[in-house]
């Protein structure tokens, strides 16, 4: 296995206020991650500035090997990171047929890359609303279509952010059952969650942050045993 | 009464058609880029000039139409490389600002170079006389007019509604950063549609050319109705720019046509004299803030 994703001393500020101070995450190919802590800690910002969405003050985020701050959003995007944004943020003007006949791309020339048809099979939901707008979908095939766009990018990294965030509970289920499923496929994920335990079942090393700085670094078993820190931390 | 219908209703699908070429550029500029260009007019302007210059030493028309828009085309290049580039990250006053001050150098530019006098550009020879359909005579270089038109409205929704390009273009003018966020180079993307709303400026101006005066100030008084027709339409929505194109050319021409006349039906003649030429001509504006009062997005939103 090798390094996918080092985040080195990161710090990302909004105009005078700063968000992040000097932030530090790796993790290998192949491995799912997540990044918890409360409302306002900086997770989205650490997401955001990986996809190259926000500028980076100081630190580095090296990529495969390449360092990557600095880029511009759709080089990063081409190297590889796709993200499933908070808020879903489908295109209002495409249809769900063209959210992923637009984005498909397989830059690397993988073996049975993730096509439309491929999207339609894992969520057969999308195929009967295929011919319909962005904003005429449900929260929960907005989700599957968020998520449907990013891998048709065939993406080294998949990052969701919040990809749960107010659904109802069947559709939740659905949502984690299809990242187990891409997980166990191999597909490298970073994933930012409410849902704990489910976080757990998923992920194999996670990371929690507060006031932008890293607090706590552990692996499933760890974080399970001390529930101390669920408390501490996030407040549950 | 019938045939003036007919008549001024060809002639209004004809001015919608051309404000369309107009009204598609400036409507994914403003909504991909977020920038206002006031110069687009200007871009109409030279455009005319450059095909009326060319045609005149081409000797032909249609090598002048051809080789007006390449060079407004690359003009637009040169334009979007040094000057818009920078100012996509202004805010919109200093894009107004700039972009204004693009249209008086335009307009001195070209008073500079052709004179302050109009000038002439001539049909090309075939189409300069009318032609009778359904019983009456209507000029023949119109129709042509009308079906270019036609036929570039007709590509252009191809393109933007069939092929993936068109697929980014749309997305990127609903919502940049995820679109950039997927891979797509909305830069790059935006050179190309800046470049193409160049030509398109200029393929109006030399189309219009023959029919209206080629002169210096003819960018600004159209800048207004496209500017009208993409509020109607929904900024960023090429769908929108059409409908509102084709709104705005059919209800200002009729509006002017027919208005006086059936004033003098219900109103004193002089009344209605002073009242037609006036009504018609806000006609457009009252359209447009009844359609934003029910629709404030416009009629086809492209933002979320």
């Amino acid at each position: 296995m090798s390094l996918l994703l080092e985040i080195a001393g990161l710090e990302v500020a909004y105009g005078p206020s700063q968000v992040l101070f000097g932030l530090d995450l790796s993790m290998q190919e192949g491995a799912a991650a997540t990044l918890l802590g409360r409302n306002g800690m900086g997770k989205t910002t650490t997401l955001r500035a990986v996809c190259g969405l926000e500028p980076v003050k100081a630190g580095s985020i090296h990529f495969a090997g390449e360092r990557i701050n600095g880029w511009r959003p759709d080089r990063i995007g081409r190297a590889g990171i796709a993200l499933v944004p908070e808020g879903r943020q489908c295109f209002p003007n495409l249809t769900v047929d063209e959210h992923l006949v637009a984005f498909f791309a397989n830059r690397r020339a993988v073996a049975g890359p993730w096509t439309p048809a491929r999207v339609y099979a894992l969520f057969p939901r999308l195929k009967e609303r295929a011919r319909n707008l962005g904003n005429q979908l449900s929260g929960g095939e907005q989700q599957m279509l968020a998520i449907g766009r990013a891998l048709v990018t065939n993406p080294r990294l998949l990052i969701l952010d919040e990809a749960t965030e107010g659904l109802a509970p069947m559709v939740r289920e659905e949502i984690w059952a299809c990242l187990a499923q891409l997980r166990a496929a191999g597909q490298s994920i970073l994933v930012i969650d409410k849902y704990v335990e489910k976080l757990i079942a998923l992920a194999d090393q996670h990371t929690i942050i507060e006031r932008g700085q890293v607090v706590w670094q552990g692996t499933s078993t760890e974080l399970d045993a001390d529930h101390g820190i669920w408390h501490r931390y996030l407040g549950i | 009464m019938t045939q003036l219908f007919l008549e001024q209703a060809l002639n209004g699908l004809q001015f919608g058609l051309m404000l369309f070429l107009l009204a598609a550029g400036l409507t994914l500029v403003f909504g991909i880029m977020d920038c206002i260009n006031l110069a687009h007019g200007s871009l109409y302007m030279v455009g005319a000039y450059l095909v009326a210059a060319a045609a005149q030493a081409s000797g032909s028309f249609w090598i002048g139409l051809a080789l007006g828009v390449g060079a407004a085309a690359l003009l637009g290049l040169v334009l979007e490389l040094t000057l818009f580039r920078q100012l996509y990250k202004r805010d919109h006053l200093s894009q107004v600002l700039a972009t204004f001050a693009l249209i008086l150098i335009a307009n001195e530019a070209v008073r500079m170079i052709w004179g302050a006098q109009p000038v002439m550009l001539n049909p090309p020879e075939a189409l300069s006389g009318p032609v009778e359909i359904g019983g009456f005579f209507y000029p023949a270089y119109r129709l042509v007019i009308i079906a270019f038109g036609i036929a570039v409205a007709g590509l252009l929704y191809l393109l933007v509604a069939k092929s993936r390009v068109g697929m980014w273009v749309r997305a990127g003018a609903s919502n940049r950063e995820m679109t950039e966020a997927l891979g797509i180079n909305v830069q790059a993307l935006f050179t190309v549609v800046f470049v193409f709303g160049a030509a398109l400026c200029a393929l109006a101006g030399g189309l219009l050319g023959p029919l209206l005066a080629v002169q210096v100030g003819m960018g600004e008084s159209v800048l207004i109705l496209a500017f009208v027709v993409i509020i109607i339409g929904g900024i960023g929505s090429i769908r929108g720019a059409l409908v509102g194109s084709l709104i705005v050319g059919t209800v200002d021409t009729l509006g002017r046509a027919l208005l006086p006349t059936l004033l003098r039906a219900i109103l004193p003649a002089d009344a209605a004299a002073n009242l037609g030429p006036a009504l018609a001509s806000i006609l457009i504006y009252l359209l447009m803030a009844g359609i934003l009062f029910f629709k404030p997005q416009g009629l086809f939103p492209a933002r979320a």
